[in-house]
């Protein structure tokens, strides 16, 4: 494994794993609320970068797959008394299978109708939740306050959440770097250069391209569970919400689509405006509008994104700057 | 036989793209596929390497059926093709290219043996000077050789060349013969769509001359020439033939 000789791998590791990790030895609230709320986004950008960076299919509904993660993992720790670890996973799991459920009914398409199929999904989900009794219909589920004991008190629980958040954080974009530098990989940028032609060569598309959109389905699903967990409650219209899903699509156009530092960065910066946007009084509702904006103007004058242009017009950034 | 085409008929619609075409293909030859604008030729490699099913009809490729097989498995078998319009992997680079042929056709390479594999293709088509250029930045002539680098980087049993000489100039188009003359010593049977009428006379052993979607001559260059049909159906006046053959 040449890993080791690519800086441009193990850099953003380490560059996640460190920032993350300092944010312990702070032992600010304040501190982990920003962090965790930047690496949920590192999360879903770095996901929806696995199937839209690398296999150029345009996916506005991401964000079904946190919601309906994190409505499994919540009914499982709320309902079923599951631990957080458990449920997260398990909300994973059944994400991904649903994945390739609607992967394989949606993946036939292609351009346009396949990002119009992918907010019908999202659409779609969100009114079968709210008539769905057992997650609660459109009041949703909330946890009892006790479950937080298991995990030594709510503050603990937190810190916990958070220290989750980070692992997962990590494993995306560890999976990312693998991926993008496999066999498998090299399929996924087959597909999105030209499809037909990669058939041709012998790519699997249909195959590829599901698998690509399950692993890209789990990682929402994850944080979707970690999110509500230590919101206590999960109800139809925050776990649906499109715009979220088009804010994760501007941090992936924004940092570079296709590249894995790319989606990194675009959801740090993007969080950190947003969170400046949020908080100045005169500004506070124009963050869609930004965001809208942005994404304009990213479309219009820097398609690559920024670690995208970077590597495209310096050639000696291209073994640094994955 | 490598490929054997047996009375494959398609229809789009009403229109009859390919009336009951059958031919054989021996291993280890270059074999022409000429006709007029469509004519059904590259409609006929579209079937060929599973593009779309025929109507009717069988495709029998080293003995096995893979009539209406998905393109992907039909290239791990080992039939490759390039492209008319040439579609290059724009933003991956030249060796990516090739190693995409190599790691998903019929060699079926890990990524680091594709490497290798990527490179030989390279070197035979004359671009290995510019492995880590991205395709897109290629010129017409570099991307169909490019095209060809992709199709030989799986070591096919059998390449299909979609007008390869189509837009190069002469220097170019000599080198390109070069080019498929050497894959051929590879052990690598041609079946080669081509206008560019010399060219194709000159490096083929054998021609199939379709017309309207059917075959209405096969034979040596030399016979298809002479036979009256092909000089009336495909060159229209015999005399303007004999210049072009010149």
């Amino acid at each position: 494994m040449d890993f080791w000789k690519r800086p441009g791998s193990w850099s953003v590791l380490i560059l996640i794993l460190c920032a993350g990790s300092a944010v312990f030895a702070f032992k600010s609230d304040n501190l982990r609320e920003i962090a965790f709320t930047i690496l949920l986004y590192v999360t879903l950008a770095s996901s929806l970068n696995i199937f839209l960076g690398f296999t150029g299919y345009i996916n506005f509904g991401h964000i079904v797959f946190f919601g309906l993660g994190g409505y499994t993992g919540f009914y499982l720790m709320s309902v079923h008394g599951w631990s957080i670890y458990t449920a997260s996973l398990a909300g994973g799991f059944i994400a991904s299978a649903l994945a390739t459920l609607i992967g394989s009914a949606i993946l036939r398409l292609r351009g346009a109708y396949f990002a119009l199929a992918t907010i019908g999904i999202n659409e779609a989900a969100r009114a079968f939740v709210n008539n769905f009794s057992p997650f609660g219909g459109s009041t949703g589920l909330s946890l009892n306050f006790s479950v937080y004991h298991q995990y030594g008190g709510p503050s603990k629980a937190l810190w916990t959440t958070y220290g989750l958040m980070l692992i997962a954080a990590f494993a995306v974009v560890l999976i990312s770097l693998v991926i993008r530098h496999s066999r498998f990989g090299l399929g996924l940028f087959a597909i999105r250069e030209d499809e037909d032609a990669a058939l041709t060569m012998g790519v699997n598309a249909p195959l590829y391209k599901t698998l690509a959109y399950v692993i890209s389905a789990f990682f929402p699903a994850v944080v979707g569970t970690l999110f509500f967990f230590k919101n206590g409650n999960i109800e139809p219209g925050d776990a649906f919400r499109l715009h979220m899903s088009i804010e994760v699509l501007v941090m992936v156009m924004l940092g570079g689509q296709g590249t894995v530092l790319g989606p990194v960065l675009g959801a740090a910066a993007y969080e950190r405006l947003r969170g400046l946007l949020l908080t100045s009084s005169a500004l506070k509702n124009l963050h869609l509008l930004f965001a809208g904006v942005l994404l304009l103007l990213i479309v219009l004058f820097v398609p690559e994104g920024l670690v995208g242009s970077l590597r495209k017009r310096f050639a000696k950034l291209r073994k640094v700057l994955e | 036989m490598i490929l054997h085409v047996e009375q494959v008929t398609k229809n789009f619609g009403g229109l009859l793209a390919l009336a009951d075409v059958s031919f054989d293909l021996p291993e280890g030859w270059i074999m022409g596929l000429i006709g007029p604008n469509g004519a059904g030729k590259t409609t006929l490699f579209n079937i060929l390497n599973g593009v779309y099913p025929p109507s009717l009809g069988r495709v029998i490729f080293r003995g096995e059926d893979i009539t209406g097989r998905s393109p992907y498995l039909v290239a791990r078998s080992g039939m490759a093709r390039t492209y008319q319009v040439v579609r290059p992997l724009s933003e991956l680079t030249v060796r990516e290219n090739a190693m995409v042929g190599a790691c998903f056709g019929r060699e079926q390479h890990s990524k680091s043996s594709a490497k290798q594999a990527a490179d030989n293709a390279l070197a035979v088509v004359g671009l290995d000077d510019r492995a880590e250029q991205l395709a897109g930045t290629l010129n017409l002539s570099q991307k169909k050789r490019l095209e060809m680098a992709r199709a030989v980087a799986a070591r096919p049993h059998l390449l299909l060349l979609d007008e390869v000489l189509a837009g190069l100039n002469p220097s170019e188009v000599s080198r390109m013969l070069e080019i498929i003359r050497c894959i051929r010593d590879q052990g690598i049977t041609i079946l080669i769509i081509e206008h560019v009428m010399q060219a194709v006379m000159n490096v083929s052993e054998k021609i199939i001359v379709l017309e309207s979607g059917a075959v209405i001559a096969e034979g040596t260059p030399d016979q298809v020439v002479s036979n009256p049909k092909v000089i009336e159906a495909y060159l229209g006046d015999p005399e303007q033939a004999r210049l072009l053959m010149a």
